[in-house]
Parts: structure tokens; C-alpha cells; sequence
């Protein structure tokens, strides 16, 4: 297992001032601006390395990470309704543990920065293609084939998504600027990558520390969902990363995506097509339980899980 | 100087439907409404402003009495069910009725 990564426990100091009714509150301006930061730094990262490689090969990986994210609400999807809820909130927690996680990518990403593991650059990209199917295949989960729903507009919504817009403009950035010519903003994007997640996390705890009383109302089932799934999806992320030949580090980064849960696009996309769904439920599991369980224990523990299966 | 009365219809609801509301008023007719952050406390739960898809909005229409009725009853069928609404009405004096 690896070490504790400091930023986490700017997420603990959230939920601690939080549970304590400390007057501590963030502008929501700056929860805005340090997530822009963060989307577009992690976008450029990507973005720069991507130049100087073939991006031919990348495509087979594309598709498969694609895949991927059909693949994961399909299979939480009937494990949701054995575990006895109705079929908006199975489909609607089936599209946010199918979709992904920004902030948790991002602590993977310090995590391998503190245990001095790289990783394969076109990462960022599959955060992007992970964020979307989910969504849909949730959607058409709710639905079973009757009722409509506005997919052009709906579409629009999700592709469209501020960190869909941020990821892919970093990316693009990154790319077309390559490493010489971010020389000039670099100090703000990749030198600082680590204090703006830290503040970020900050702000990621207190407003978990809102959700925590609901992650108990909602029952046991829930809880047990809620850090059950995330391995249990990590897994099959790591298999995905066998099937592409990633590295150790870029296995661990695979494995989170899969782990994680999205709890921005999802929530937005599905409170507005499938409104029948307890927008409370989803966001509770992901939020308030998965996404401290990733950042304590679950990305040392697919780091742990590719080391050994993976022989790196 | 001379008042005319009209209709204030207020509707205070999830932030999330402001985009679809906005699109039903122009579809039935609104000429103007103000639209403001909002938080509060109901029966569906505590709603804070400081997470994106939590915040309240409070909308205002000032029109009509068969708009206002009109833009209730659209917005009761559509959106009662499934989201976090409440409506109300009362009378307002205006001084320029050509404008509502």
C-alpha cells in the first residue's frame, strides 16, 4: 500500500469543520474556479504528451474504454434492483457509478505524483469518453423502452457539460500549444496542480459533511453499495487496462475511473430526464460515500491490486 | 396618476428547471420575467445555494390573469409530480399595462 497523500486530509478538514458547524464556508466562486483549474490542467497535461506520440493506436483503446462505460451501468444496473430499488433510482445510481469522477482522477493523479509512478498521457482523454455513455445507458435503463425523452436537448446538456467543454478545450489546448509554448502559464496549471486540489478538497469536504446524515438515513444497503461497488468496478477496469497493455500507473488511473462516481454530469442530466429518480440517493452514495472511500483507501487499494495482478 | 392591476405569479423551484421554464414562458406567451437565487427550507428538504444542482431560483411573472392562470396550470401539469415547486399568486398595480 502506498502513502497517505497530504491533500486527502483537506478533505478530512472538510468534513470535520463541516460535522462541526464550523463557520468555514468557501464562495461557491472559488469552488468554480479552482475545479476550472483543475479540469483544464489535468486537459493540457494530457493535451502535451499526446503531441509528441502517434495517435493511431489510440483509437482500438478509445473503443474499448468506451465499451467500458456501456459495460458498467449494465452490470450495476440488475444488482441495484435485487437490492430492492425501484427502477428510477437503480438506473439513476447505474449512469453515477457507470459515469466518472473528475476530483477523484485528480487525487489518483497526485497519488502516483507522491508514490513517483507515471502513466500513459492519453488518460485525460478517457476521462471524457468515460463521463458520457453511462449517462445514456441510465437514461434508457429508466425508461425500458417507453416514454420520451428529449435526447437532442438532453445531448446538448451532457456534451456540453462544463467539464466536458474544459477537458477537451485542455486537451486541444495542450495539444496545438505543445510543451514549449505553455512555458508561460504552466505556473498556474501544473505547479500549483497540487494546492489548488488541495482547496478544492477542502470544499469537497464540507459539502460531503452536508450529505452525511442523508448517507445514514438511506439504509444499509446503500452504505454497503457505496464501498462494495467502487472495488468491485475497479476490477473491471484493471482487466480493461490488461486488454490495452497499460502500465501499473495508468492501470491504477483505469481502475479509479471505474471506481469512481460521477456526482456533477450524472446528477444534472438525470434530475432532468428521469425526474422520478430520488436526485437525494444517487448523489448521497456518490458523494458522500464513494468518494471518501476512493480517496482514503480505494486508490492505494488499486494501486495494491495492479502491483499484484498486473506483476508491475 | 392611474394604477392597473395585474397578476404577480411567483413560482420558487429547483435551479436546475430555470432553462425549461424560461423556454415555457416564451412558448406561452410571457412578455418578461425576473428570475433570482433563492434558498429556504420545505418539505422536500433543505436547499443550499452553494451546490450547483441544490440551489432554488424564485421566479416573477407580472402579466395577464388568464396568462398567469395559463402559465400554472402548464407549469402544475409538468412539473408538480416529479420536482420541488411551489406556486402563488397575488395582485399587483402597475402603472404601464401595455408592457404586461
Amino acid at each position: 500500500m502506498g502513502t497517505l497523500d497530504p491533500v486527502v486530509l483537506f478533505f478530512l478538514l472538510g468534513i470535520v469543520a463541516g460535522v462541526a458547524r464550523s463557520e468555514l464556508r468557501l464562495p461557491p466562486a472559488v469552488y468554480e474556479f479552482v475545479s476550472l483549474i483543475l479540469l483544464l490542467a489535468i486537459g493540457m497535461k494530457g493535451g502535451v504528451q499526446l503531441a509528441t506520440q502517434p495517435l493511431g493506436a489510440l483509437l482500438f483503446d478509445s473503443l474499448l474504454v468506451i465499451l467500458m462505460g456501456l459495460l458498467l451501468p449494465l452490470l450495476a444496473f440488475p444488482l441495484l434492483r435485487i437490492g430492492g430499488l425501484p427502477r428510477a433510482d437503480a438506473a439513476s445510481l447505474a449512469a453515477h457509478y457507470g459515469s466518472v469522477s473528475v476530483g477523484t482522477f485528480a487525487v489518483a493523479l497526485s497519488y502516483l505524483l507522491e508514490v513517483g509512478l507515471e502513466h500513459e498521457p492519453f488518460l485525460p482523454l478517457f476521462v471524457v469518453l468515460l463521463e458520457v455513455p453511462a449517462i445514456f445507458v441510465g437514461i434508457m435503463l429508466a425508461r425500458g423502452g417507453n416514454g420520451r425523452t428529449r435526447w437532442g436537448e438532453l445531448s446538448r446538456e451532457v456534451l456540453l457539460g462544463k467539464s466536458v467543454v474544459l477537458l477537451l478545450g485542455g486537451l486541444l489546448i495542450g495539444w496545438i500549444a505543445g510543451p514549449a509554448g505553455l512555458a508561460g502559464i504552466d505556473g498556474l496549471f501544473f505547479d500549483l496542480f497540487k494546492g489548488v486540489l488541495a482547496i478544492f478538497l477542502l470544499e469537497m469536504g464540507l459539502i460531503a459533511s452536508r450529505h452525511l446524515d442523508g448517507a445514514l438515513r438511506h439504509g444499509p444497503f446503500l452504505l454497503a453499495w457505496g464501498v462494495l461497488a467502487p472495488p468491485v468496478m475497479a476490477v473491471i477496469g484493471l482487466g480493461f487496462a490488461t486488454l490495452m497493455g497499460l502500465s501499473t500507473g495508468g492501470a491504477v488511473l483505469l481502475g479509479t475511473l471505474a471506481a469512481s462516481a460521477s456526482y456533477i454530469a450524472a446528477p444534472a442530466a438525470i434530475r432532468s430526464a428521469v425526474p422520478e429518480a430520488n436526485p437525494a440517493l444517487s448523489l448521497t452514495a456518490s458523494l458522500a460515500i464513494t468518494f471518501p472511500f476512493n480517496i482514503f483507501l480505494g486508490i492505494p487499494l488499486y494501486h495494491w491490486m495492479a502491483n499484484h495482478w498486473l506483476g508491475g | 396618476m392611474t394604477m392597473h392591476v395585474r397578476k404577480l405569479l411567483t413560482v420558487v423551484t429547483e435551479a436546475g428547471l430555470e432553462r425549461r421554464l424560461v423556454e415555457d414562458l416564451r412558448q406561452l406567451g410571457a412578455r418578461g420575467w425576473t428570475i433570482t437565487d433563492a434558498r429556504g427550507q420545505g418539505h422536500r428538504g433543505k436547499r443550499a445555494l452553494d451546490w450547483e444542482y441544490e440551489g432554488n431560483i424564485r421566479l416573477e411573472v407580472v402579466c395577464e390573469e388568464s396568462l398567469a392562470e395559463r402559465l400554472a396550470s402548464y407549469f402544475r401539469e409538468h412539473y408538480y409530480q416529479d420536482y420541488a415547486m411551489i406556486l402563488f399568486m397575488q395582485d399587483v398595480e402597475v402603472l404601464r399595462p401595455e408592457k404586461f
